[in-house]
């Protein structure tokens, strides 16, 4: 799914492939100064790869990796019928202010729609502000559920 | 949730003039589309105008026009120009706080406020303009 096959320097949005891990973290590293390889390479080993209901899509020019997204259909927990979930999405701070967040987000809901569901969902810390503000430019609203917690050291 | 009134005719003033930055906009014009008093709208504009949202031009073809980032500006930023949101906003002690009951209280009350600190600080003005869109292509305008 190329996304601008017409420009010089197109950006690609494909499903990520085992050579695309080592960039993953890297990216990963970039942005929250917290080095994950096990994390992730055992995150592509479960959403990598062609599945109905998980999706691990990476942007890239040429052979520079620019951001990734990862989400899974899920269904029932909660009581929720399936919808799909969005675990993460980064992009290179290089790259931002450039759409590519929003491209990878369409095409993440795409995923979801071939997938049968029609509804996306992600959770974020409430102080997330940057994150919280793209998913709400993307149009997500506060849904259905409310996320409650408690501190099991009283 | 309600704001107050003069809280309410900032954001109205800068999501009309927000629209088309380019475009400079008479108190009185944005006052009539929102059915609100233009005397009071002018003192809002002039406070929007001195913390940099809106800039004003005399003469003919005058009035008031977007000055901000609207990818940037966002909610909170504009309410709290007018009005403290959230639990960190400095509230006033009041009677009953010291009681175990008046800090349970003050515990949800608190929860709630985060939550719609979090929520209006994560809104810019761009994704209002977006809303607005949806909303008035929903009813064919």
């Amino acid at each position: 799914m190329p996304r601008s096959a017409s420009s010089p320097n197109p950006v690609t949005i494909r499903p990520a492939t085992l050579d695309d891990v080592r960039q993953v973290i890297a990216l990963d590293n970039k942005i929250t100064h917290a080095p994950k390889p096990d994390y992730w390479h055992s995150m592509f080993e479960r959403y990598g790869g062609v599945a109905a209901d998980r999706f691990f899509l990476v942007a890239t020019r040429h052979k520079d990796l620019l951001g990734f997204v990862i989400g899974e259909v899920r269904a029932w927990e909660f009581g929720s019928p399936p919808a799909g979930w969005i675990f993460i999405i980064a992009i290179d701070p290089k790259a931002r202010l450039s759409g590519l967040g929003s491209d990878l987000f369409d095409a993440m809901c795409s995923c979801f729609r071939n997938a049968g569901v029609r509804t996306v969902r992600t959770m974020l810390a409430r102080d997330a502000q940057l994150m919280m503000s793209f998913f709400r430019s993307q149009g997500m609203m506060a849904g259905q559920f409310i996320e409650l917690e408690m501190d099991l050291g009283e | 949730m309600k704001l107050q009134m003069a809280t309410r005719h900032a954001v109205l003033a800068v999501l009309e003039l927000a629209a088309q930055p380019d475009r400079h906009m008479s108190a009185s014009d944005i006052a009539e589309k929102y059915a609100i008093s233009p005397n009071h709208l002018a003192k809002v504009l002039r406070t929007l105008g001195r913390e940099g949202l809106v800039e004003a031009a005399r003469g003919v073809g005058g009035g008031y026009r977007f000055a901000a980032n609207a990818r940037r500006l966002n909610l909170l930023e504009v309410i709290g120009i007018f009005e403290a949101i959230g639990s960190k906003a400095g509230r006033d002690r009041e009677a009953g706080d010291d009681t175990a009951e008046g800090a349970a209280l003050r515990t949800v009350l608190e929860e709630i406020e985060d939550t719609a600190s979090a929520t209006l600080s994560s809104i810019t003005i761009s994704t209002m303009l977006k809303m607005i869109e949806k909303t008035n292509a929903r009813n064919g305008v």
